[in-house]
């Protein structure tokens, strides 16, 4: 028999399995579990989009593409930002496709991280990015964003997290999970002390589409700071298109070539139906983000509402499909709230202490669900937190 | 707002008002009353189920009528649409451009209802110069729903990242 621990590499085998795949596990074993954890939108792609990606298919349109993607989609893409979110980039060389949002967030990293380096986290955060960082022997920095802040990142603590070893930061507004978002003047707070640490901005902005009432800004927003910022973003969350694993880089010309030096030899590039699928997104969505958008902003009013109903504090989040309540007057932890809750109840939620130690006291809700499905769930928390 | 609740109401008639506050950010009163108003200046002119009659093994015939007509003086064409709207048989009525001038949607029983419905009622009236009937062969979307769903949504897993 080989003996396998010794041969796997020490990052790998002390990074820890995500906290949401537990539950998954117990969840799936289970019967009748209703789940409130799903990470992606309900709607089944638009249409025409679907039939740009069996277009391509029934052409033949199905051969590698360039390594930064086709130039079409970067070039609607490009479009797309300068019309959206008022930032303009070089589809020949500001801009690269990916395998989703996610592959872009390991290839920026280890791109950018030698051993050592610190990478500045705000928390509680997405799932994927400290993993990432230590997988590149980097070193996750992290700094707490609040419920009384709105979660938000604010300057005093990123002043405090700042060392000479500081090399990123990696932020994600509007925020999975905690649907916080920031505004142009809290970017505007945070500013100088980035520029004068020469520091590097990695903005997931995935889920800049759902920004509610308000209009998205990026941190690239800020004149200053567009040349340290790294856009990362993506066609999941904005058009419902997970399965299409399509995302993207935008960032100064020096970064993406040594992006793409990485991305050429493991991914070659991403899926070409896909690609083309993406296009019409990009060039003929809006309509379908408008529609999108408006229906998770009305099941967001409604789950607030039952929530505080049912007597859990929630805040209106104004980002994202995600809700962040507050469960600390059960005086349980959240591994504990959402177990027993699954034991006793069926309904599975993620526990905030997935998103790092200061999600602890939260779960998180996703209201990608239907109505109905959302009542059910709400229906039996509140007789779980009855029962209590 | 008001336009947020109308769409919601065009999809789903029977969508709670409780409901609708929750969803719009709103109370109740508010929405009853919007309602209240929407019906009487006939913003909202009715609620309707959508059947799929084949589904319930219930026979009905539907034709869809291309009529042209010459306009009337002062009037032009509301005083025919007038007498054609008036049947119970007429579904839907429309002017259009084209070839034509109506097309109205007719229900019946039968293809002799609807024959006779034709050449009876609607042939006759003043105005009407010729009919062009085409027999609904089968239904594939109503206003907004496909007639032969698939089986329930693509499933997405219990818990993601
Ligand atoms: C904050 C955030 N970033 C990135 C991703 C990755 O998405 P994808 O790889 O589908 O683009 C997700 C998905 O849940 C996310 O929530």
């Amino acid at each position: 028999m080989m003996i396998f621990d010794e041969l796997i590499n020490i990052q790998v085998k002390e990074m820890a399995p995500s906290g949401i795949r537990k539950f998954f596990d117990i969840a799936s074993s289970k019967k009748g579990v209703i789940s409130l954890g799903v990470g992606e939108p309900d709607f089944i792609t638009p249409y025409h989009i679907r039939e740009a990606a069996m277009h391509a298919i029934n052409t033949g349109k199905t051969f590698y593409t360039a390594n930064k993607g086709l130039l079409e989609l970067r070039q609607e893409i490009c479009n797309y930002y300068l019309r959206r979110f008022n930032l303009s980039y070089n589809p020949n060389n500001e801009c690269m496709i990916t395998v989703g949002g996610s592959e872009a967030i390991d290839i920026v990293l280890r791109a950018i991280l030698n051993e050592g380096d610190e990478v500045i986290l705000p928390t509680p955060s997405y799932v994927a990015y400290a993993p990432i960082i230590q997988l590149s022997k980097g070193k996750v920095v992290e700094v707490t964003m609040t419920e009384e802040n709105g979660f938000k990142l604010k300057k005093d603590q990123l002043k405090k997290a700042i060392s000479d070893k500081t090399k990123a930061i990696v932020i994600n507004f509007p925020s999975n999970p905690t649907g916080g978002i920031m505004e142009y003047d809290d970017y505007l707070e945070i500013a100088d002390l980035i520029k004068e640490n020469n520091i590097l901005v990695i903005s997931d902005e995935i889920y800049a589409e759902l920004t509610y009432d308000k209009k998205h800004v990026s941190i690239a927003n800020i004149e200053q700071l567009k040349e340290n910022t790294i856009i990362i973003n993506g066609f999941s969350k904005a058009y419902s298109m997970t399965g299409y694993r399509v995302g993207y880089i935008l960032a100064e010309k020096p970064l993406i070539e040594m992006f793409n030096k990485i991305h050429q030899y493991t991914i070659m590039c991403a899926s070409t139906p896909s690609q083309f699928a993406a296009i019409e997104a990009a060039k003929n969505g809006d309509k379908d983000i408008e529609e999108m958008y408006l229906s998770f902003k009305q099941r967001r009013n409604y789950i607030v509402k039952e929530l505080n109903r049912i007597g859990l504090r929630t805040h209106l989040p104004e980002g994202a499909f995600y809700v962040f309540p507050s469960i600390k007057s059960t005086n349980m932890t959240s591994n504990e709230f959402c177990e027993t809750l699954l034991d006793k109840e069926n309904l599975a939620l993620v526990p905030g202490s997935a998103f790092g130690a200061d999600g602890e006291g939260y779960v998180r809700i996703s209201y990608a669900y239907s109505l109905e499905e959302i009542k059910q769930a709400i229906e039996r928390l509140e007789r779980f937190l009855k029962s209590l | 707002m008001l336009k947020e609740m109308l769409s919601l109401l065009e999809k789903n008639a029977r969508i709670e008002v409780t409901d609708l506050a929750a969803l719009l950010n709103t109370d109740e009163k508010t929405i009853n009353d919007q309602i209240k108003e929407c019906e009487e200046k006939n913003i909202i002119a009715g609620y309707h189920t959508i059947v799929n009659w084949e589904n319930a093994n219930t026979e009905i015939v539907k034709a869809m009528i291309a009529v042209s007509s010459t306009p009337e003086r002062d009037k032009g064409y509301d005083h025919i649409a007038e007498i054609i709207a008036n049947y119970p048989e007429v579904n839907s009525l429309y002017l259009v451009s084209g070839r034509t001038e109506f097309i109205l949607i007719i229900n019946g029983s039968t293809m002799r209802e609807i024959a006779d419905f034709v050449a009876h009622r609607l042939a006759p009236i003043e105005g009407i110069n010729t009919t062009e009937t085409m027999f609904i062969l089968k239904e594939y979307k109503i206003m907004g729903e496909i007639m032969d769903k698939e089986n329930g949504k693509p499933e997405r897993l219990l818990m993601t990242l």
